[in-house]
């Protein structure tokens, strides 16, 4: 901040409208030469980020070797954005990086400390280059600091994007294993329901078990909930739902496995009783739906 | 657009296309209970495969054709309805109570063969 009053009151000394015309060009000269700078010393700078990272003990997880690779295309890339002002390409980079360092267990305070590492090496290095002439160097730095500070935040977001979809990804994964509908006899499904419904994923069971009727023409459906140990009334109404649709699809649905809080959720919201067809356990259900089928499982033998 | 009726031994079926108007339902209803007594139908199937979409008026028609066919003695099964329009209508509390449904033709065929002959 006190470096803006600087150059505020610095401009403000000699303040006419040529200099704020000279002043507004300035930056991107300035930007220029600032890049030639970093070019000339990217060997060194390079090296000494490296050295930084290392110290820090950030990226443990990489070797030495992968450290540096990726240090100088970073480099590259951080130049390449400061020159063009385009961060498109940094962009991609960071969204690719990510990908591959992520399942490697890098997280994000790792990645955003080495972009702000190779921040602050860069702008010792101007330090060094300038302090001989302060004025210069304000303004070097007043162009340095916001491309910098874009820089820093686009590849921070992207990485965390990149770790938000892994996320997503394993989320829709889990709810997808989740929720088999299974066929256990000709036009008999169950649907085992385990663990926590929200209702995000009360709705997509429902969706999973009308297209299951549809595609295995089921005419009975079994939904066991001895796994579900309570829901609030949202979901529970979503379940007295998801019967009533699958009977306007023309199958039966059989509940097992109501825990007794989850009964006192149904009466709480005044379920229709005549509607719901619910039976103890899952094996009595099994069997229920056996009846209405019409199957008669009969022994043999005597087991021995 | 009118809606055919096909005579099938005892029962009538009604196949529904996609975009009905509020006429074409009237007109449907006024059809079906007319025809299951003249034709001494035992009982009504109404195919709604083809409609994606089902507004309220629709399905309150569906009911009432329903209802009205019991009076007439004869029973209605519905079919066809669609995994997306069954939970649609589900969340407006449109579900066809008293109603028989079933998954396509083949089976509301076959429901009502069982049913006449637990009958007969």
């Amino acid at each position: 901040m006190s470096k803006r009053e600087v150059t505020s009151k610095d401009s403000g000394t000699r303040s006419s409208p040529g200099v704020e015309i000279v002043r507004s060009e300035a930056p991107s000269e300035l930007l220029r030469e600032l890049v030639a700078h970093l070019r000339q010393n990217r060997t060194q700078l390079r090296e000494e980020w490296v050295v930084r990272i290392t110290e820090t003990r950030l990226l443990t997880a990489m070797t030495k070797e992968e450290i540096f690779a990726e240090a100088t295309s970073v480099y590259d890339s951080y130049v390449e954005a400061l020159e063009t002002e385009a961060f498109e390409a940094l962009q991609a980079y960071a969204r690719n990086l990510s990908e591959r360092i992520i399942p490697r267990g890098v997280e994000t305070h790792e990645v955003v400390g080495i972009v702000l590492l190779l921040r602050d090496v860069l702008a010792r290095s101007l330090f060094a280059k300038y302090q001989n002439d302060f004025k210069k160097l304000n303004r070097i730095l007043d162009a340095y600091e916001p491309a910098a500070n874009r820089i820093a935040n686009t590849v921070a977001v992207g990485f965390v994007q990149e770790r938000e979809r892994v996320i997503r990804q394993q989320q829709e994964a889990i709810r997808e294993l989740s929720t088999p509908v299974l066929q256990v006899r000709e036009r008999l499904l169950i649907l085992p329901i385990i663990g926590v419904i929200d209702p995000q994923r009360a709705r997509q069971l429902t969706e999973q078990l009308l297209r299951g009727i549809r595609t295995n023409r089921a005419k009975v459906v079994v939904i066991d909930i001895t796994g579900v140990a309570a829901m609030d009334v949202t979901v529970a109404n979503h379940l007295v739902q998801t019967v009533e649709a699958s009977r306007l699809l023309g199958a039966t649905v059989i509940v097992t496995g109501l825990s007794p809080e989850i009964a006192q959720t149904l009466v709480t919201i005044g379920v229709d009783l005549g509607k719901m067809n619910t039976v103890g356990d899952l094996q009595g259900g099994i069997e229920q739906a056996e009846r209405l089928l019409g199957y008669k499982v009969v022994t043999l033998a005597e087991p021995r | 657009m009118e809606v055919p009726i096909l005579k099938q031994g005892e029962v009538l079926i009604a196949t529904f296309q996609a975009a009905l108007s509020d006429a074409d339902l009237n007109q449907l209803r006024m059809g079906l209970v007319q025809q299951v007594v003249k034709f001494r139908s035992r009982a009504v199937i109404v195919d709604v495969t083809a409609m994606d979409v089902m507004d309220s008026f629709a399905s309150r028609t569906l009911r009432e054709i329903a209802h009205m066919i019991r009076l007439r003695g004869a029973e209605t099964v519905i079919v066809g309805i669609q995994p997306e329009v069954a939970f649609a209508m589900v969340q407006l509390g449109l579900t066809l109570e008293g109603v028989a449904t079933a998954l396509d033709l083949e089976e509301g065929l076959a429901y009502l063969t069982q049913k006449f002959k637990h009958t007969d």
